[in-house]
């Protein structure tokens, strides 16, 4: 799993010692290196002389509030994503935490796969090419300009919201998508459904992109999402 | 000597304070007004008289010589109550009139003067005061005329003991009137503090006493009533989000321990342990869905997500989770339409969609058409094909915006769907399907917080839910209307 090419500079700015030495130990584990500030006037001083990837921000600190951290960040010119975490999981917290500055706002209590595969998202988007108008993997093609989708020589048809859904996963290609992630950032809805309604979704859009192809590309990543890419690693 | 303190301390009794010092200032000047003017009424009345009596005088002396003015002044100066006379010659020395004896000097300047005086017929030694004029004559001589003054004297002291006696009278009612306000008040006021201080110490049950005067205190007290009113409910809906969070997370968490001491105990391999792990996450993400949604009805209860309310269309937010739900119908065997006419709202779109969302998941979870005998004929078969469908209706009926759902599956008994909607209801045999059954009333709490509400009813067969919200009033809504006729026409 760990690629030194994709290897993240992480500052996490958190009070609980034993929920902020966990996430250290867990993205150290998958490659990346993660340092660690207890409360905001700290955090505020490492982000701001450091050259971090993502910042994943408490909500709720000792001496500076989380938002009032990216805030100072943001008006210093400091454009490093920030990821919030906070015990406030409401959707009006999240607006006032994306308002503030903030690029993406998990609430607690969150699956860890569910903050690695967004931390991984935002880091990609900091330092990622810019937008481009093609996003190929493999033989996939989708032409962000046309809507047109190929698999190989063969023209696909889709519907305007499973476009969309491929859309994101390709622009996100090789890396975790989790289910809040496409139903956020697809549907723009922010509750949990009772049911697996994006897996359903999923499937259809597997049954247009890989189903009489030899090679799958759009693969389950089982406790997390989803992932986009060619073959194996 | 508290109790007095405590009465000077109310702001009826200071304010009676401060008007009483104004009053008294008011009627003492207004005395003093009086007093000085009929003073100068009186000093102008001698004034004229004495200077007529002057010239006449003079008159007389200058016909007649000394001699007739002597025989004139002793005439007036024995009538009773008489002005003062007195002629003197250039030595000083007294020729005629009623006088006694002067301060020194009187008869040395011409003109109006106050002095002290005695009347050569008085028996007593006391001074009294007069005004007098001095004239001089010819030759020398000096005629003086004056008035006393006891009269003018009288009056103003009559005018004093007036004043002492009104401002007496003033400060007594002032000051009794003031205490009498302020214990009133005040009386009110402790009963007030004592209410409140038995409502801080627990009993939210206790109200302000109202008296029936319809006064700013009972007004006061009606407002502050209606407000404990509103504590009370929301801190019983409180306790009740309590209750319920402990009676009904406490069987999933108790599941949930008793699985991982299951899997403690008895595992001996990995993939053991790692499925009693899977599922202890599954089992805690349950939980933690259930936790967030019994919050965000307690939020939607409390009306605090009254923030981020903006406007826009319930066909949209219908359309919107056919398209999210549609694929998740046909996995089911279900078929999922939408209706979807104009609707203006102002509310939170994110919590209309959610509810929304919540009905469309019951009708798929439990909108299977019941496989019970329909009723026999050539319709049977034509029945069972239109029970696989779901439809979402959004459209504006009267002054609401309506966003329902419909399925055929099993309904609800009658008797059963209010019950429904309270919160963890999980009617009968559903306990296997997943959910933490607090979807309708998300739902219901949802549309309490734009001011409307859901209602079951029956689709024959089938349930039909309704939510009915407060349509958007004011402009757009002019140029929505008669669309929403048309389509209904």
């Amino acid at each position: 799993m760990s690629d030194s090419s994709n290897q993240m500079r992480l500052l996490i700015i958190e009070d609980d010692r034993e929920s902020a030495d966990y996430l250290v130990k867990a993205f150290r584990e998958v490659g990346h290196v993660a340092e660690l500030a207890s409360d905001g006037e700290e955090g505020l001083s490492l982000a701001d002389g450091g050259d971090y990837d993502v910042l994943v921000i408490d909500r709720m600190l000792p001496k500076r509030d989380g938002l009032s951290v990216i805030g100072s960040l943001r008006d210093k010119g400091n454009r490093t994503p920030a990821l919030i975490l906070s015990a406030l999981g409401q959707v009006d917290d999240r607006i006032k935490g994306l308002r503030a500055g903030g690029d993406d706002y998990l609430p607690k209590p969150y699956a860890f796969a569910e903050l690695l595969a967004r931390v991984e998202v935002l880091s990609r988007r900091h330092g990622g090419p810019a937008e481009e108008t093609v996003y190929r993997v493999g033989d996939l093609e989708l032409d962000r300009l046309s809507h047109r989708v190929m698999r190989g020589a063969e023209e696909l048809t889709l519907q305007p919201r499973e476009f969309r859904l491929l859309e994101y996963l390709m622009k996100h290609a090789g890396q975790v998508v989790t289910r809040t992630m496409l139903l956020e950032n697809v549907w723009d809805y922010h509750f949990d459904p009772q049911t697996n309604v994006i897996d359903v979704h999923i499937s259809r859009l597997r049954s247009k992109i890989d189903k009489g192809f030899e090679r799958p590309l759009l693969h389950t990543i089982r406790g997390a999402g989803y992932m986009i890419r060619d073959g194996v690693r | 000597m508290t109790a007095f303190g405590k009465l000077f301390r109310t702001t009826a009794f200071r304010l009676t304070l401060v008007y009483l010092l104004l009053f008294a200032l008011f009627a003492a000047s207004l005395l003093g007004y009086f007093a000085w003017n009929t003073r100068r009424l009186i000093t102008d009345q001698i004034t004229a008289g004495v200077s007529e009596e002057v010239g006449l005088l003079t008159g007389v002396f200058d016909r007649r010589g000394l001699r007739g003015l002597v025989f004139a002044i002793e005439n007036r100066a024995l009538r009773p109550g008489s002005n003062l006379y007195l002629v003197t010659t250039p030595a000083g020395l007294a020729v005629a009139g009623n006088v006694g004896s002067l301060q020194p000097g009187v008869m040395a300047t011409t003109g109006w003067t106050e002095t002290a005086y005695r009347r050569l017929d008085e028996q007593d030694k006391t001074d009294h005061r007069a005004l007098v004029n001095v004239t001089a004559l010819s030759n020398g001589f000096r005629l003086l005329i004056g008035r006393d003054l006891e009269e003018r004297h009288r009056i103003f002291s009559v005018v004093a003991s007036a004043a002492q006696w009104s401002l007496l009278i003033v400060v007594v009612l002032g000051l009794g009137g003031g205490v009498f306000v302020a214990r009133r008040v005040l009386h009110r006021i402790d009963a007030m503090t004592g209410t409140t201080q038995r409502i801080m110490a627990g009993d939210l049950s206790g109200r302000l006493p109202v008296g029936r005067s319809g006064d700013e205190l009972d007004r006061l007290a009606e407002n502050l009533n209606a407000m404990l009113e509103r504590i009370e409910a929301l801190m019983n809906g409180l306790k009740e989000v309590s209750d319920n969070i402990a009676h009904d997370l406490k069987t999933p968490l108790t599941r949930l321990r008793n699985r991982a001491e299951e899997a403690l105990a008895k595992s001996s391999n990995e993939s053991e342990y790692r499925t009693a792990l899977e599922r202890t996450i599954e089992e805690s993400d349950g939980l933690i869905s259930t936790f967030n949604a019994l919050l965000m009805i307690a939020r939607a209860e409390s009306g605090q997500a009254r923030d981020n309310m903006t406007d826009f269309d319930a066909a949209e937010v219908a359309q919107g989770i056919h398209e999210l739900y549609e694929p998740l119908a046909e996995d089911n065997g279900l078929t999922l339409s939408v209706q979807a006419q104009p609707a203006p709202l102002h509310g939170n779109r994110e919590l209309i969609s959610q509810a929304l969302a919540n009905l469309v998941e019951n009708a798929i979870k439990y909108g299977q058409p019941k496989p019970a005998p329909q009723p026999l004929g050539a319709d049977a078969a034509v029945a069972a094909e239109t029970d696989k469908t779901i439809l979402i209706e959004a459209r504006r009926e009267g002054d609401c915006a309506i966003l329902a759902v419909v399925d055929h599956g099993g309904g609800i008994p009658e008797a059963d769907r209010k019950h429904a909607i309270e919160r963890f209801v999980r009617l009968e045999a559903s306990r296997t399907l997943p959910g933490s059954g607090l979807g309708l009333s998300l739902a219901s709490a949802v549309a309490t917080l734009h001011g409307g509400d859901l209602a079951l009813s029956d689709a024959h067969p089938g349930l039909r839910a309704t939510l009915s919200i407060p349509a958007r009033t004011g402009e757009g809504l002019a140029a929505s209307t008669p669309d929403v006729q048309q389509n209904g026409a």
